[in-house]
């Protein structure tokens, strides 16, 4: 079967890849490249345990062709540490316990990144709505709210 | 699954001829939040997806003479960053903003939710009651056609074999226009309208309405204009009187199923109690002036 030959850059890093059509770039990533922070939580777009960023808009992975990713950039939560030292918003999930089983906590904390990027100082309405992509089965979302806003404020310099 | 071929054409010529000349089965694909899922779940098995998000006049939104125009495979969140757009169109754009999750937002095109003609899709009463018109290209050149004609019934559409949605036209409205959408759901975000009403009307200097339109999404096979429930606000000045008209003939035109979202009886009532309120809030964006 003929593949595709796609160079995309991924956190930062000229990455080239071979896909079929059918494959999604969560299955790329996944799959092919051994990123295997993004998860396939429902593969429809439901519940954004996918999420990436692709020329900085946030996507559910599962509904992109990995064809669909010649020339983009695309972030996953492997490029959100700086090396050692985790993002304020990874630091504040742990800090505040915003997780259990974790299925959905990497595509929260791109989806929270995403959201800060737009809006730094966002109301509790604000991280809830725009954090309705992301379904969290565990935590009833209280810690998540609380992580959020903890790290917007640290992010602010506040 | 089969091997499905992939083309990602640079202009509509291409474009036309791919989807003309194709022997299999052929999905176009824009945002691809319909699409994968459709495919994923083994709904669809396409010989050949054609991506049109390359093409560029699939992809701008741009002022012309007359109104505004924008691609088929413009997403969401590119018209929710575009802010003369959403300050001319807040009605078009309450639509638009309820189409999934941010993340959905960031793919789903409004071709899309036209064109995947489920009668729930929230953008399409809004673009129907703005007055928008759609540009369809195919084999045999170009035309176009309100927004109303291209959905025939759930997941069925009136474009033939080859035929593409290119952009969409909103006409510029008079001074004193407004419009509103709002859906009906038991859950406030990333759920299926139970019953979507859009309502455009224009107010005369005396604050009399002088022109309406209604469509209801989610009561009937497809999106229905609703030309009793417009000729309620027309000639009144939107008071009391005015809405209990339009909240009746908007029940009566209704034609829903009965399915887990809600029954029969729940969709007319509802449908009414809705089109009162965005009525109102139409009232209230043409007296600011607003669209």
């Amino acid at each position: 079967m003929k593949k595709h030959h796609i160079s995309a850059t991924i956190n930062g890093d000229e990455v080239d890849f071979l896909c079929e059509t059918s494959e999604t770039l969560l299955d790329v990533l996944r799959d092919d490249l051994n990123l295997t922070g993004a998860k396939e939580g429902c593969g429809t777009g439901d519940c954004g345990a996918c999420s990436v960023t692709l020329d900085g808009v946030l996507v559910c992975s599962c509904l992109v062709l990995g064809v669909e990713a010649e020339g983009k950039e695309i972030e996953t939560i492997e490029g959100m540490a700086d090396g050692d030292e985790l993002h304020p918003l990874q630091r504040k999930f742990v800090e505040h316990i915003a997780l259990q089983c974790g299925i959905c906590t990497p595509g929260l904390l791109i989806s929270a990144r995403s959201l800060l990027e737009k809006n730094p100082d966002p109301t509790e309405e604000e991280v809830r709505f725009g954090l309705a992509g992301n379904l969290c089965r565990c935590t009833g979302y209280q810690n998540i709210i609380k992580a959020v806003m903890d790290a917007a404020q640290e992010m602010r310099g506040a | 699954m089969t091997e499905m071929r992939y083309e990602a054409p640079t202009t509509l010529d291409d474009a036309v001829a791919l989807l003309a000349d194709s022997k299999g089965s052929t999905t176009v694909l824009a945002g691809g939040t319909d699409v994968l899922v459709q495919i994923h779940m083994d709904l669809i098995e396409p010989d050949l997806i054609v991506d049109i998000k390359n093409i560029k006049e699939l992809t701008a939104i741009k002022k012309e003479k007359g109104g505004y125009r924008f691609g088929a495979a413009v997403s969401g969140v590119e018209l929710m960053d575009h802010e003369d757009f959403c300050q001319t169109w807040p009605g078009v754009m309450d639509g638009v903003k309820l189409i999934g999750s941010i993340q959905v937002k960031g793919r789903a095109s409004v071709g899309g939710n036209v064109c995947n003609a489920s009668p729930a899709a929230d953008s399409v009463p809004a673009l129907i009651a703005a007055g928008a018109t759609a540009t369809i290209v195919g084999p045999k050149g170009k035309r176009e056609i309100p927004v109303e004609e291209i959905a025939t019934g759930p997941g069925q559409t009136s474009l033939k074999d080859g035929e593409l949605v290119v952009s969409f036209f909103l006409p510029n409205s008079p001074a004193g226009s407004g419009g509103a959408y709002q859906r009906f759901t038991p859950r406030t975000e990333m759920d299926i309208a139970v019953v979507g009403v859009g309502i455009n009307l224009t107010l005369g200097d005396d604050g009399v309405c002088s022109a309406a339109k209604v469509a209801l999404g989610a009561v009937a096979e497809k999106v229905l204009v609703v030309e009793e429930a417009a000729a309620a606000l027309v000639g009144t000045q939107v008071d009391e009187a005015a809405l209990d008209n339009l909240a009746a003939a908007a029940s009566a035109a209704c034609r829903p199923i009965d399915d887990k979202r809600g029954t029969k009886e729940y969709r007319i009532k509802v449908a009414g109690v809705l089109a009162r309120r965005v009525a109102l809030i139409a009232l209230e964006r043409a007296q600011g002036g607003q669209k």
